[in-house]
This record gives structure tokens, C-alpha cells and sequence, in this order.
């Protein structure tokens, strides 16, 4: 009685395994057909054109347009990310310790510019940062500017679009891992004598960590492939990745020259991750176990 | 009961009729025409398609598409194209000729068609409708002396103020070889180097290099810049709506979009009718009542239709099109255009 009882477990495991996994397969097949052959498809077209080419990858690694266009795309979704994370981390615990009611107006706020379009959005920016814009006449009003700030149409008015799109993917898993934190411990370190500082410091912080590692992946990765915000208020200049792929499908008329510039992109991100997980146990961590 | 009735047999009537007054049209020969949507197609469909279907006894069926050249490749490439003719910039035309999506012209089938100038038309194409990349620039900024060149565009003490141009280098060279002092018609082939050397020199004050009509005109409108290469149709609805700007034809750059016809079209022989019928001096001079854009044909400022204010107005009026350079789309499609158009990225991230 007592030597059978793991097997008894054990066989129940294994049909409960087999079940989540007929319950996630409508979904697994979803992502194969909508996500893995489409991308595997442009990943084929970009080695074979009536033969085996490396034509479209010799030239992304012998021009330099590409590899400016990739440094820029990097230093702007790294700045992007790290704002994100200076604005969103006071935001998420504002509402983390906002009383019931308040958490849910302020997520409400940070969630509500989701409904709008990114395309509007980025029309808004512009009304807000021209030359004639909001703040330039405010700031002219007030004396403080005689000629109007250089404020769009440059990787400043990119960076603070894209960073306003993308802010609620850092609050949100914020805020979700901020939530889980027992207050028991915080009360814990205040009775030991650790004041609100320390308090936030050595328990609260790192114990949000989990969140701040995903909301930066969250917003990393989408920053990368931004490309109408750059496109209507980078002033022309600001050519990120995205829009090399856009080129390209105009300039050389086939898939795979602008297929190659997302593969070199999905490589480079996959081995960002690589080198970070080895920091960092990325899976740990985006699970939240 | 009765009255369930007759309404019944009154539907089934109408239903008859329906299908009865639809048949002709059905029986007839049709095609398919895609152009670009918006105001411009509409203007279209007034002036050139509903008449020249009425002509030729043909039903057109329309569809729209902002940039035709990706459906039209892989149409052609499927073997079973359903579109028959196709109103794109120029270039397509050339391009898609070359890499055989678009049929040969048998201009003897094509009486209108022969009868235009040589460089409106191509073996593939014939010129639909011209509009002009023109110098267009703020009255609040410049209420006399305005800048009436490329050479003043370029030249910023002269004419202090912010520019804007172009995101892309078609049209753009061509202000820098005249800024330069090249004749408008001694543009081509263009000396790329010389046009990129002209362009560096002016290029730490431009303030935004556009990349959508509406965005150009905007930028005027704001008062974001003070001047700027646009094209004229956007500029004159600015000037239509009040704004204080105004423009030169004065080397402006002439453009065109023009007709093709796919690849083994499926109603070819009706296509090749409808592609005459539609560069008719008279259908051609109707275009230019209805939308700011001038007549391919030149025969249509002769009809009449036209009245001499309004021609003054149009790229194409001869007065106006003798001021301008006409661009040439070959040359843009030939290995020295290609390699030109993949340099632009590289000068602008410098």
C-alpha cells in the first residue's frame, strides 16, 4: 500500500502533463502557423534566390549604412528602456502602495494611451514638440527660451514618443511583481530597526527585480523594431533597422534583402539575451518562481 | 394575404429587373484599373474613367491601392493577373517593363498615345497626369523677394530661414545639380557626385527631410520651416485654404505618373482600348477641374476646356512646363539611378 502510493502519483503526473499539453496545442499550433513558418519562410528567402546566396548578408556586413543604422536602433531602444524604467519603476510602486481603488486609477491612466494609435500618438508628439508647438510657446511665454527648442524631428522627439508608447510594458510587470511582495517582510526589516530607506534598499528593491528584468526585456525588444514614431519625427536622420528593411524591399525588389536585416536583428537580440542569462537566470526570473 | 403577395411578386419583379439591367453590363467587355485612392481617384472617375467607359461601352471596375508595385509582382508572378491597367509613378512603369510585368505597347493601336511627345511615353508606358516638385516657401517669412530658384533655396544668407526637403533623392539631385547652376535640361545623366557634394553643403540647415506629402505641407503650414521642395498639388491646397504660402514653377522638377498594363492581362485587348480612350485631349483636360494636377497630353490645353487662369496654374501648361525640368524616369531606372537611390541612406546618416 505504502510502495505503490508514487507510482499511483507519478502516473497521475504524467496524465496531467499530457493533458496541459492537448490544452496548449490549439495555441502551439496557432504560433507554429502564424509565427514560426512565416518567419522561418523570410528566413529562407534571405539565403536562396534561384540558388544558395549569401549576397544579402555580405552586404550587411560590408556596408557600414548597416551598421550605423543597428548602433543607433540599440542606443535608442537602451535609452528608451532605461527612462522607461526611471519613470515606470515610481509609478508601479505608487500604485503598489496606493490604497484599493487608487492603484486601479492610476494603472487606468498608464493604460488608457493603449487605446489610442500609435500613428495618432505620434501626430500628438508633434503638436506638442514643433517650433510651434505647446511647449515652445509656453517656454516663450514664460521667458525662459528666446528661440523655440530643437525638440522633434531628431532622436530626442524619437526617444520621447517611443518612450511615452512604451511605458505601460515596463509598469505593468512591474507592478504585478510588486504586488506579490509580502508586506510582512517590510514590516519584518522596520522591526529590526532598518528605517524606510534601508527598508527599500536591502527587501523591496531586490525582491521587484524579477519585474524591473522583465519590464526592460519587454520594452528592449519592442523599441528594436520600432519604425512609425522614427519614421514621422526622427526628421529623416534618425534611420533606425526597421526602416533599412523597408528600403530594402523597395530598393532590390525581393524578400530576402530585407529579410536578412531582421535576421542579423533577431540574432543580435538572441545573443544580448545569451550573454545576459548568463548573468542572470532570465527563465527564473520572466517565470517569476 | 393579397397584400403579402403583391409585395412578394413586387419583389420578385425588382429582383428580375435587377438582374435583367445588370446583364448588358455583364456581357460587355471590362476591365480592371487601379490607381492610388483618395480625392485623386475620385477626380479621375469623374473626368476620365465614367466618360471613356460611356465611350468605349466597357465597364471599369476600380480598386485602389497606395503602392501598387509589391501586388503588382507577385500578380504577375501567380500567372493569373485580375488587374488589367495600373496608374503608377513613372519609374514602376520602366522598372516593371525591364523585368517583364507590364506588357509591350503597340502604339499603333495607341493613336493618342503616338501622337504625344516622345519623352511622355515609354514601350511600356504612356504619361497619365504630371505634377511638379516645386520651391514652395512662407509669405509671413518672405513677403517680397521671395526665393524663385534653387540657387536662392540654397543660399542662406541671402534667404535666412529654415528648409525642408525631400527624404529621398528622386527630384532632390536634380535641385542640387540646378542650385549648382546645371540648365534644366542639361540635368541628365545626372552627376551623382556633384549632387551629393551640393547636398552636403546645404544639409546642416535642413531642418526635416520629408517623408509624406501631407507631412510636407504641414511642416509650410506650421510655420516648422520657411521653405520647402513639395509638390505642387499639396502647396495649392495649402494656398486654397488660406494659408500665407505660395510657390515658383521655376525649376521645378516635372513629374508624372503614367499607365501600364500587366502581363498577360486578362482583358488585354479591352485594356489597350481603355489606356487610348484615357489620354483623350478632352478627358485628359477635364482632370484639371476637379484636382490639382495637369494634363499628360498637351493636345488637351487646345480643347478649350482648359480656361488660361487655370492653365497657369498646372505643371504641364506649356508656360509653365518650359520653366521646368522634366524628369527622366530612364535614367532613374538605369544602373546609375539604382546605385544613386541605395546611396541616399548613407548620406543621411552621415
Amino acid at each position: 500500500m505504502t510502495g505503490s502510493a508514487p507510482d499511483i502519483s507519478l502516473r497521475h503526473q504524467r496524465r496531467e502533463q499530457l493533458t496541459m499539453l492537448a490544452l496548449a496545442l490549439p495555441a502551439l499550433l496557432v504560433i507554429l502557423l502564424l509565427i514560426v513558418l512565416p518567419v522561418g519562410w523570410l528566413a529562407w528567402q534571405s539565403i536562396w534566390h534561384n540558388g544558395f546566396t549569401f549576397e544579402n548578408y555580405r552586404r550587411i556586413f560590408s556596408e557600414d549604412i548597416y551598421w550605423r543604422s543597428f548602433a543607433l536602433t540599440f542606443e535608442i531602444s537602451l535609452a528608451v528602456t532605461l527612462l522607461a524604467l526611471l519613470l515606470g519603476y515610481p509609478i508601479a510602486y505608487a500604485a503598489s502602495i496606493a490604497p484599493r481603488g487608487w492603484n486601479i486609477v492610476i494603472l487606468a491612466l498608464v493604460v488608457l494611451p493603449f487605446w489610442t494609435s500609435v500613428l495618432v500618438r505620434a501626430y500628438a508628439w508633434l503638436a506638442l514638440l514643433q517650433r510651434t508647438g505647446v511647449i515652445n510657446q509656453l517656454l516663450r511665454q514664460l521667458g525662459l527660451i528666446d528661440e523655440p527648442l530643437a525638440l522633434v524631428h531628431n532622436t530626442f522627439g524619437t526617444v520621447v514618443a517611443t518612450l511615452h508608447i512604451l511605458l505601460p510594458f515596463m509598469v505593468l510587470p512591474l507592478y504585478a511583481t510588486m504586488q506579490k511582495i509580502p508586506r510582512d517582510l517590510l514590516q519584518a526589516g522596520a522591526s529590526l530597526g532598518a528605517g524606510p530607506v534601508l527598508t527599500f534598499w536591502r527587501v523591496f528593491l531586490p525582491l521587484s527585480l524579477p519585474g524591473v528584468l522583465a519590464g526592460c526585456t519587454l520594452v528592449f525588444v519592442l523599441a528594436l523594431g520600432f519604425y512609425i514614431t522614427p519614421e514621422l519625427l526622427g526628421g529623416g536622420r534618425t534611420v533606425m533597422v526597421s526602416m533599412l528593411v523597408s528600403r530594402n524591399v523597395e530598393l532590390y525588389d525581393q524578400w530576402g534583402a530585407a529579410s536578412a536585416v531582421g535576421v542579423v536583428l533577431l540574432a543580435a537580440v538572441a545573443a544580448i539575451f545569451f550573454a545576459v542569462s548568463r548573468f542572470i537566470p532570465l527563465d527564473r526570473v520572466l517565470g517569476q518562481k | 394575404m393579397t397584400i403579402a403577395s403583391s409585395y412578394l411578386s413586387r419583389r420578385a419583379l425588382l429582383a428580375a429587373a435587377t438582374i435583367l439591367t445588370s446583364m448588358p453590363a455583364y456581357a460587355a467587355e471590362q476591365i480592371t484599373f487601379v490607381s492610388q485612392g483618395g480625392a485623386y481617384q475620385k477626380a479621375q472617375t469623374v473626368a476620365i474613367l465614367d466618360p471613356s467607359a460611356k465611350k468605349l461601352g466597357i465597364t471599369i471596375n476600380q480598386d485602389s491601392i497606395p503602392d501598387a508595385w509589391p501586388a503588382v509582382k507577385s500578380q504577375v508572378a501567380s500567372g493569373k493577373p485580375t488587374w488589367d491597367v495600373v496608374d503608377v509613378p513613372t519609374g514602376y512603369c520602366l522598372r516593371g517593363g525591364e523585368q517583364g510585368l507590364f506588357e509591350k505597347l503597340d502604339f499603333s493601336k495607341l493613336p493618342n498615345g503616338a501622337a504625344m511627345p516622345e519623352a511622355y511615353r515609354s514601350a511600356y508606358s504612356v504619361a497619365y497626369e504630371f505634377y511638379s516638385s516645386v520651391l514652395a516657401y512662407s509669405q509671413k517669412k518672405f513677403p517680397s523677394g521671395a526665393p524663385a530658384s534653387w540657387a536662392d533655396f540654397w543660399d542662406v544668407k541671402k534667404f535666412p530661414g529654415r528648409r525642408a526637403l525631400r527624404n529621398h533623392p528622386i527630384a532632390t539631385l536634380e535641385a542640387a545639380l540646378m542650385a549648382d547652376g546645371v540648365a534644366p535640361d542639361k540635368l541628365y545623366p545626372l552627376d551623382v557626385d556633384r549632387a551629393f557634394k551640393k547636398l552636403e553643403e546645404i544639409k546642416p540647415n535642413i531642418t526635416v527631410w520629408w517623408t509624406s506629402g501631407a507631412q510636407s505641407a504641414q511642416l509650410l503650414n506650421d510655420g516648422e520651416v520657411d521653405m520647402v521642395m513639395a509638390w505642387n498639388g499639396r502647396v495649392s491646397a495649402l494656398i486654397n485654404e488660406g494659408a500665407k504660402v505660395s510657390f515658383t514653377f521655376n525649376q521645378g522638377i516635372l513629374q508624372s505618373t503614367s499607365l501600364c498594363i500587366l502581363k498577360d492581362a486578362p482583358n488585354l485587348s479591352t485594356a489597350v482600348k481603355f489606356l487610348n480612350e484615357a489620354v483623350d485631349p478632352v478627358h485628359q483636360a477635364n482632370l484639371p477641374l476637379h484636382i490639382d494636377y495637369g494634363p499628360a497630353n498637351p493636345k488637351a490645353f487646345d480643347t478649350g476646356v482648359i480656361k488660361p487662369e487655370r492653365a497657369a496654374q498646372l505643371p504641364s501648361a506649356p508656360d509653365n512646363a518650359a520653366k521646368q525640368a522634366l524628369m527622366s524616369y530612364a535614367w532613374w531606372s538605369s544602373p546609375a539611378g539604382e546605385a544613386a537611390e541605395k546611396r541616399w541612406v548613407s548620406f543621411m546618416q552621415k
